[in-house]
């Protein structure tokens, strides 16, 4: 097993910067995606329900399913993949956003409103100061989820770790299999593990 | 003297409520006068006051404030205009004294220096140094204190309006007897214009000019506190007064 690191050791190490350029332009955009979309609804009831619903049929349908459907739309590879990995993303941060600002205590929104706050500036000054530790918490399960469900993407030529292992299935490459899961699972447990530290200390 | 608050037969009903939370009321209260509004829970009186600063929107009837009916204002203008303090009195905990207090004047694009003096002049006003509250943080502040900035916050820019929901219902009652005489010199010092709605008789007729027993979400008597104890309207108001005699009776059995 060893062996097999010291040999390949550059595949490995470009499958996991393909995983990282994966999951790091998924996150960016899937944060500034569930931003927006967080500020419709804080201004909108019916909007919530709208999009809450919208995401959560989303997010129910396997990973495997969405990327096929999309293959004729935006073909095979990294984009597909990302676009997929966008869209499961807007489930658990919409829901974490939305939980975060909702659970800020309702006697500082009623002096907030009293006081003659728009929405807006609620919002603001209000509602993300006090729910940063929540939505700091969505991000980190974005992160997590988006490092495992982008495995999956290998299956349709997106690359990153999982590549290695599905070949690894494939050909029944034992250091391949136990290499590809090492690294996706690593990656995963390293990043929540980093984030946490992070949530802890500022928060 | 002008009439700063005027309700004309105002109406409100809740979703699901078989009853009007508020029903069909009218008063009026002139600019500089302290009134209290008594009541026990579901009487009405947070109603009343929400309506006033449209947190809430009647109806039916007519809520005119210095001769502008507030249905033709907008909402966020009318709320500003008016200071509102709360039970729970509802500091920003992630910002300083300073920042709590200033909250509507940056709102209102106050410059620093600006808001600077008005903030010291504010925090002499409710009676704690500057120097030593205005960059703390509301969690090291006791209950009273915190309910002082509450006050400040809601004075912050010279409103001519103020309404106080219970503003000291959650503080011990030894502070709240000190907040209360301090309350009625700085109503005495200002010309402004007071709604403080409390469930506590001995309350309501120590700090009010006139005094409203809202019941069932009708006002049922609304005059001086001499005139309700000589002349109580009705059963409702005489068993109020009753039970205030009875808690003196009480005192000076043992005096």
């Amino acid at each position: 097993m060893i062996i097999y690191f010291l040999k390949y050791y550059d595949k490995l190490l470009i499958a996991l910067l393909e995983h990282l350029e994966i999951v790091l332009i998924t996150i960016i955009i899937s944060l500034i995606l569930a931003m927006i979309l967080t500020v419709f609804v804080q201004l909108s009831k019916i909007i919530s329900t709208i999009l809450t619903g919208f995401f959560s049929m989303i997010y129910s349908i396997p990973s495997l399913a969405l990327f096929s459907l999309l293959i004729p739309i935006t073909g095979l590879g990294k984009d597909t993949a990302i676009i997929v990995l966008v869209l499961y993303n807007q489930y658990i941060l919409l829901r974490n956003f939305i939980a975060g600002l909702d659970n800020v205590d309702e006697n500082i929104i009623e002096a907030a409103k009293g006081m003659g706050m728009s929405n807006m500036q609620m919002l603001i000054k209000v509602k993300i100061p006090l729910a940063k530790k929540s939505l700091f918490t969505g991000i980190r399960l974005a992160v997590v989820s988006t490092i495992g469900i982008a495995t999956i993407g290998a299956l349709i030529n997106a690359g990153g770790l999982g590549t290695i292992l599905f070949d690894g299935l494939r050909t029944m490459n034992v250091n391949k299999i136990l290499w590809g899961s090492i690294l996706s699972a690593g990656l995963a447990l390293f990043a929540d593990k980093i984030l946490q530290k992070i949530e802890n200390k500022s928060f | 003297m002008s009439v700063a608050i005027e309700f004309k037969n105002v109406s409100k009903k809740f979703d699901k409520a078989n009853y009007n939370a508020v029903d069909d009321i009218s008063f009026t209260v002139n600019e500089g006068e302290l009134v209290t509004i008594l009541g026990s829970s579901g009487s009405g009186k947070t109603t009343l006051l929400r309506l006033t600063n449209r947190l809430i929107d009647p109806d039916k009837g007519e809520i005119i404030l210095f001769g502008e009916n507030i249905k033709t204002v907008d909402v966020i203008k009318v709320r500003r205009r008016i200071g509102y303090v709360i039970q729970q009195i509802g500091l920003f905990p992630h910002m300083n004294i300073k920042e709590n207090i200033s909250v509507v004047c940056k709102l209102m694009k106050w410059e620093e220096s600006r808001i600077d003096a008005r903030v010291d002049e504010l925090l002499n006003l409710v009676g704690l140094d500057p120097k030593e509250y205005k960059y703390r943080f509301p969690k090291q502040l006791s209950g009273g204190q915190q309910q002082r900035i509450g006050l400040a916050r809601a004075l912050a820019i010279d409103p001519k309006i103020m309404l106080l929901d219970e503003p000291f219902g959650a503080i011990d009652s030894i502070t709240r007897l000190k907040l209360q005489d301090e309350l009625l010199s700085i109503h005495g010092g200002l010309k402004k214009t007071f709604l403080f709605v409390t469930h506590d008789i001995e309350e309501a007729f120590k700090m009010g000019n006139r005094v409203m027993i809202m019941n069932e979400g009708k006002i049922i008597q609304f005059d001086t506190p001499e005139n309700i104890i000589k002349n109580p309207k009705d059963e409702f108001v005489k068993t109020l007064m009753n039970s205030a005699k009875e808690k003196t009776k009480l005192w000076e059995k043992y005096i």
